[in-house]
């Protein structure tokens, strides 16, 4: 008889520097069963992946202390290429394809079916030549399995994002051997129906034999596929459990470790709104990779928080992001009566705008410099703020102090201003983000996507803060955001955007099937104008 | 509208290669030169050049830019020279031998050249450029002090009464290594070309038999052969190269033979696993290492077949008619830098490579070389211009190509946004 378990990672240990992110982790995976590994951020899941895979970052940082079983027996894994050979496959989050090659060129990379020649048998293996037709027959194949109907030989680059997705799988599964698969956050960029078509994918594989460790944020999923599920926190094991015995309430009480109390509730209090609009939008475009908007109409109260929501790829990140002048954009904007000059960022900060970016990374902050200096430094350009008056240095003082206000009030987690905000995390960097823009004493915020990869704790320390602004300070807000429940706790009304266009403007009590319905494009009964 | 931009965009991408055809007839008809002249003098000159420049193409393939380090190739196969001509060695079996003693030196070099070029990924370009100059200092140290004196070498090569070798080397007369590979045998002009289309034709046929080519390439190919001969019937045009007019102009046939296997072997080799690996790296190193392959060994792979393939195409180069001596100290210097210009004004770019490339761009490079110096004295009336103008020329197709590609990358970013303004546009109006 097989092996109950393929894979058995016992008693896991890691520590970088004196700092232990996993302690005495267990993971123990049967073959043909979805494994779903939940956590929040910095629980441990990359890192008991990392350890799978023997990534170099492990065996650099002095290797780890437990054992890895796989398939009964107890293995050391020193590289990827080793854990592939051993038959373990990853779906990466980010796509590991080349654009320029063809679908069936990138599913057989590095595993290219060869004809020998005279040439080879004398120089080495390297030397054979491609064997195309062979190779198409076994892409053709794994696309099938997938269920992706598209041609083996079409160039990757071009093809929709969801399209990637299941190539990457088509890939892995080609692999022969292959006996474990990680689906790291393989739902994060898929539409709806493509994400039920993947975990369709998944059960069938699975169904096959493969076992699959399937990480995600999104616990309906987790209900809905997995078999087993694994709960880390703060680098230890909470629990594993059949799904059978859990519900989704329970998982995320478990994973934030607060007991009942895991959703997110905001106290507000209500007040009376002036009706002046704060913003008028017509008919704006914007030109925004995978993110277009097409044509928008909407109108900001003065006082309000508007939440703008909708699937993604829909176009409602491209609303801000066209507005602040960061992606091409044509239309008419007017800001408390006054036209705001599009495709100028320098002019929408003057404007009395600020944005809190859903690419912290890329746009939002300079990782390597200090928190005060990212806090300050759009204020500095753009305003002019603490700046000496003498040959305009930087005032250090007034940035120390002002950052250190932030610090405190955003309960900010860090050593001390003059950390690098690289090294903090996704929660504490948004925070970062929030301070920055509010240094420039914004008139009309935008946040767009403000709990992206944070966990639930700073979730709730992000949407009050936000809260707070508006009510302290009188600040417009407009929020554009793929959480829906987390709109409907802070704003006033929600917009919802489907194909580049503002559907419908809905109250937040408004029943869900009305949400529903405007998401997929559809304005609810009576046709009220937008 | 979509033909429009498909035009535009062909004009863009291939921009340099059209200045230089400009280029090159306007110089032609300006400097009144002889047209037998320059046939003869531009097919001497593809005879010398075309292999060192075709071996610049799998470097760029495996996405490392252009390898001015080809230079360190040259240098090697100078000291293969050096040690053949010290030794006496004459003749094809002299050639063999600079050629055997040159592939261990190049794929030693080519090898620690890959190793640097690893440890400054996206700078491979500048780094092989600069490396080609450290290397030189190294090889004037070689030869000034470590040849002669601690590896000894014959009289005939060093410096009279003291260590080191001599500034100028002689191929000919009793050396007997000039037009070693040349003077095998050669055939005229045009009945190369009739070997060469025909050859074609029939390959053609034959994949197309196997359907192994589509039907409109073959037609294409068929179309563009019938062409070609016809235009080479005309009188004029025959007359340039069958010595009616003037003297024939002649290929030498094993050098030829050479440079159509180098094409062969890169078409080959990129059908192979190594080529995919070669592609792969050269398209996403991430991508590439993710899926097991061993980036940095197929990028010094790469670096190395290059270097030795520069080498043996410097032997040919030293060998070939109207050569013969060589500048012992400074013959290698500009190596990389006319090759690299050539394959560029030929249409290749920093990522993006084909024999057709490295072929069309020595002939365009050395057309405006041969016709810019008489062309600048009649314009001018110094005929010194014309010197400067090749060196303007060379570095200025570089910085343009560099230019051009950082711009078009720019732009292919852009270009799926442009649509939709035109969309909006249009919506509005």
């Amino acid at each position: 008889m097989a092996e109950e378990f393929v894979l058995e990672m016992n008693h896991i240990t890691k520590t970088y520097d004196s700092n232990t992110v996993l302690k005495d982790v267990s993971l123990k995976v049967r073959p043909g069963e979805i494994h779903a590994l939940l956590g929040e951020n910095g629980a441990g899941k990359s890192t008991l992946m990392n350890v799978l895979f023997g990534m170099p970052v492990i065996h650099t940082t002095g290797g780890f202390e437990g054992e890895v079983r796989f398939g009964g027996e107890k293995v050391q894994i020193m590289s990827p290429m080793d854990a592939m050979e051993k038959g373990i496959g990853m779906v990466h989050q980010e796509f590991m394809l080349i654009p320029g090659f063809s679908i069936t060129d990138n599913i057989k990379l590095n595993r290219e079916l060869t004809k020998p020649w005279p040439v080879s048998k004398l120089l080495g293996k390297d030397l054979e030549f491609l064997d195309r037709e062979g190779m198409a027959a076994d892409a053709r194949k794994a696309l099938d399995a997938v269920g992706l109907g598209i041609e083996e030989y079409a160039q990757v680059s071009g093809l929709p994002i969801g399209h990637m997705q299941f190539i990457e799988i088509a890939r892995e599964i080609d692999k022969t051997g292959m006996k474990l698969l990680v689906f790291d956050e393989p739902t994060a960029v898929l539409t709806e129906s493509e994400a039920e078509q993947l975990l369709g994918v998944m059960k069938q594989i699975a169904a096959g034999g493969i076992a699959i460790i399937f990480i995600t944020h999104r616990l309906d999923e987790v209900m809905e596929a997995a078999d087993t599920i694994t709960i880390l926190r703060d680098g230890q094991l909470v629990t594993t459990m059949a799904k059978a015995e859990t519900t989704p309430e329970k998982l995320a009480a478990l994973m934030i470790g607060r007991g009942e109390e895991g959703a997110i509730r905001i106290e507000k209090e209500e007040r009376e709104l002036s009706g002046e609009n704060a913003m008028t939008i017509q008919d704006l475009w914007v030109n925004m990779p995978g993110e277009t908007v097409k044509g928008v109409d909407l109108e900001v109260r003065k006082g309000e928080i508007l939440g703008i929501g909708g699937l993604a790829g829909q176009g409602k990140i491209g609303i801000p992001n066209g507005i602040m002048g960061l992606f091409e954009a044509i239309g008419d904007v007017m800001l408390f009566g006054r036209r705001v000059r599009l495709n100028d960022a320098a002019a929408s900060l003057k404007a009395g705008m600020a944005m809190v970016s859903e690419d912290r990374r890329g746009v939002g902050l300079l990782l390597d410099q200090s928190i005060e200096d990212n806090i300050a430094f759009s204020a500095m350009q753009v305003n002019g703020s603490y700046m000496k008056r003498f040959l305009r240095q930087k005032d250090g003082r007034a940035i120390r102090r002002y950052a250190e206000k932030m610090i405190k009030e955003l309960d900010i987690r860090c050593t001390s201003p003059a950390q690098p905000v690289g090294t903090l995390s996704g929660g504490n960097q948004q925070k970062v983000c929030i301070a920055r823009a509010l240094a420039m004493n914004p008139k009309f915020l935008f946040v767009s996507e403000p709990t992206r990869g944070i966990d639930i704790g700073a979730k709730q320390l992000v949407l009050e803060t936000l809260v707070r602004l508006n009510r302290e300070q009188g600040l417009t807000i407009v929020m554009v955001s793929s959480e829906l429940q987390e709109m409907r706790s802070i704003c006033d009304r929600i917009a919802i955007v489907a194909e580049g266009k503002v559907v419908d403007v809905l109250d937040v009590n408004a029943s869900d099937t009305a949400f529903g319905l405007a998401m997929s494009g559809v304005k609810a009964k009576e046709g009220e104008a937008v | 509208m979509n033909n429009q931009n498909k035009v535009l965009a062909h004009l863009q991408k291939y921009i340099v290669t059209y200045l230089f055809v400009a280029l090159s007839v306007l110089f032609i008809i300006i400097s009144g030169m002889d047209m037998n002249y320059v046939a003869s003098q531009l097919l001497l000159r593809l005879n010398r050049n075309a292999f060192i420049v075709l071996a610049l193409i799998i470097p760029i393939i495996a996405g490392m830019g252009i390898n001015f380090a080809i230079t360190i190739g040259a240098m090697a196969a100078q000291i293969g020279l050096l040690l053949t001509i010290s030794w006496g060695v004459t003749g094809v079996p002299g050639i063999l031998l600079a050629a055997a003693i040159t592939l261990p030196l190049a794929s030693l070099f080519g090898f620690l050249i890959g190793k640097l070029l690893n440890k400054m990924k996206g700078q491979e370009t500048i780094g092989s450029l600069i490396l080609g100059y450290f290397a030189n200092g190294a090889y004037q140290l070689l030869f000034l002090f470590i040849f002669g004196s601690i590896i000894p070498l014959s009289s005939k090569v060093t410096i009279v009464g003291a260590s080191g070798v001599q500034n100028t080397l002689n191929l000919t007369g009793e050396v007997g290594l000039y037009k070693a590979i040349d003077s095998i045998a050669s055939i005229p002009f045009m009945m190369a070309l009739q070997l060469f289309v025909a050859v074609m034709v029939t390959v053609s046929m034959i994949q197309y038999k196997q359907k192994k080519m589509p039907l409109d390439r073959m037609v294409t190919i068929l179309c563009g052969s019938v062409a070609v001969m016809a235009v080479f019937q005309i009188t004029p045009v025959a007359d340039i190269f069958n010595g009616n007019h003037g003297w024939e102009i002649k290929l030498p046939l094993v050098t030829w033979i050479l440079i159509i296997g180098l094409c062969l072997f890169n078409s080959t080799i990129m059908k192979t696993r190594l080529g995919q690996k070669f592609r792969a790296v050269g398209q996403s190193q991430t991508v590439a290492n993710a899926s097991g392959i061993n980036v940095n060994r197929t990028r010094i792979i790469a670096i190395m077949i290059s270097t030795v393939l520069a080498g043996w195409g410097q032997i040919i180069f030293m060998q070939s008619d109207g050569i013969g001596t060589f500048q012992t100290y400074a013959a290698h210097e500009q190596v990389g830098l006319y090759a690299g210009a050539a394959i560029l004004v030929g249409g290749a770019s920093i990522d993006r490579a084909t024999n057709y490339h490295a072929l069309i761009g020595a002939l365009l490079f050395h057309s405006l070389f041969i016709t810019a110096q008489t062309a600048a004295s009649k314009i001018f009336g110094d005929s010194a211009v014309g010197e400067y103008f090749r060196a303007f020329l060379s570095y200025g197709v570089i910085a343009l190509a560099l230019v051009m590609y950082a711009w078009r990358s720019a732009k292919q970013k852009k270009a799926a946004q442009t649509d939709l303004v035109l969309a909006a546009r249009m919506a509005k109006q």
